[in-house]
């Protein structure tokens, strides 16, 4: 059963590109069709768990699963399944770049990359601002983010932990205020 | 004592990244190139590029990626890089982990207590705000190439216009789109 978590999450890192989110349909297969250790509607749960949670998205899915199925050497088979092969792939190309980083046709590539790089961060937060029902009475709060961390160099750390402070006090503040009605 | 410092800033990283990988970018690049200076934005840069092209949580490609680096710049010896990334790696998902299994054992009952529902609804709306600032921060000469009416720059802005295009109304594959731009790249700027 060990050897079955390594080897589902090591299936499930290695090949999805482009991060957590991508994972989620090979995950479902893997752990709910083939291993059949979730029911459809635990799976749903745990990735809404996972998606609330710190840290990296896949491997919070990992813990959770590698938990319910084998406890705490679970959590290690499963998540070292899922990140050995991309960790070693990122050192073979960081030693690979690092040589070849003055070389003419690798800058005239990074050339191109960058700008492309910098469209893809920008694109999904028009759509995250619509999955968080950003609307004209809240807008405040992301564009204040952003404004503190791009021009005032604020840590995005203490915007974070503002933030939940901030939602803590109004959903208790309303809470008392909805219960005393 | 660099391996400590790293493992630190990312143990860091790792419990205030809510939302996935993108939000992680504005922690590191906060973290890394603004406060420590261990990347330069170029860098930080390539390391996202590569980091979406290569299978894996994108969040532990950037950590794996970016330990490596920070020391090597740091002149520190080979093998130190490579125990250096692997250290960022454990340290980003560390306490992410543990607290997974605190709360899997005892607060799961708690979710829909009105606090932390709203908790969460706040933070994720900071969350696009993080990310856009981390969007902001690259909108610069090094990934853009100095302002002004030079090839570099008009390429530049003309990549930025189509990838965002493809990525926002077509949801084109980023892979595509960072390996197109890299073809383009290579092609534009050997003419």
């Amino acid at each position: 059963m060990y050897w079955q978590l390594f080897a589902s999450f090591w299936k499930i890192g290695t090949f999805t590109i482009g991060g957590g989110y991508v994972m989620i349909p090979l995950m479902e297969k893997e752990v709910v069709e083939r291993r059949k250790w979730l029911s459809q509607e635990e799976f749903l749960d745990q990735l809404a768990l996972s998606q609330a949670m710190p840290g990296v998205f896949a491997v919070n899915m990992a813990t959770a699963i590698g938990y319910r199925q084998g406890g705490w050497f679970g959590i290690v088979c499963a998540v070292a399944g899922n990140i050995l092969m991309p960790i070693a792939l990122i050192l073979l190309l960081a030693i690979f770049f690092r040589h070849f980083r003055d070389n003419v046709i690798v800058e005239r590539i990074f050339m191109g990359l960058r700008p492309a790089v910098v469209a893809l961060i920008a694109a999904p937060v028009f759509n995250m601002a619509k999955r968080a029902q950003v609307s004209w009475r809240n807008v405040w709060i992301p564009v204040g983010s952003a404004l503190l961390i791009w021009l005032l160099g604020v840590s995005p750390i203490w915007v974070i932990l503002a933030a939940a402070a901030g939602g803590l006090l109004y959903g208790f503040l309303k809470g008392r205020k909805e219960g005393s009605r | 004592m660099i391996l400590l410092e790293l493992f630190w800033t990312f143990l860091k990283i790792g419990i205030f990244t809510f939302g996935g990988g993108y939000a992680m970018i504005a922690l590191i690049q906060n973290e890394l190139v603004v406060k420590r200076e261990w990347l330069t934005t170029q860098e930080f840069t390539d390391i996202l590029a590569v980091s979406q092209m290569t299978p894996g949580p994108v969040g532990i490609n950037t950590a794996t990626y970016a330990g490596y680096t920070a020391v090597m710049n740091q002149g520190g010896p080979a093998w130190e890089a490579i125990f250096g990334s692997l250290i960022a790696s454990f340290a980003v998902i560390l306490l992410p982990v543990l607290l997974m299994i605190v709360v899997f054992n005892y607060l799961s009952h708690h979710r829909d207590n009105p606090a932390i529902e709203a908790m969460f609804r706040v933070m994720r709306l900071a969350v696009v705000g993080l990310i856009a600032a981390a969007a902001l921060v690259l909108l610069n000469g090094a990934s853009f190439g100095t302002f002004g009416l030079n090839t570099q720059f008009v390429v530049s802005c003309l990549l930025f216009a189509t990838v965002f295009y493809f990525s926002y109304r077509h949801k084109t594959n980023p892979i595509l789109l960072i390996v197109a731009s890299g073809v383009m790249g290579l092609i534009v700027y050997s003419l």
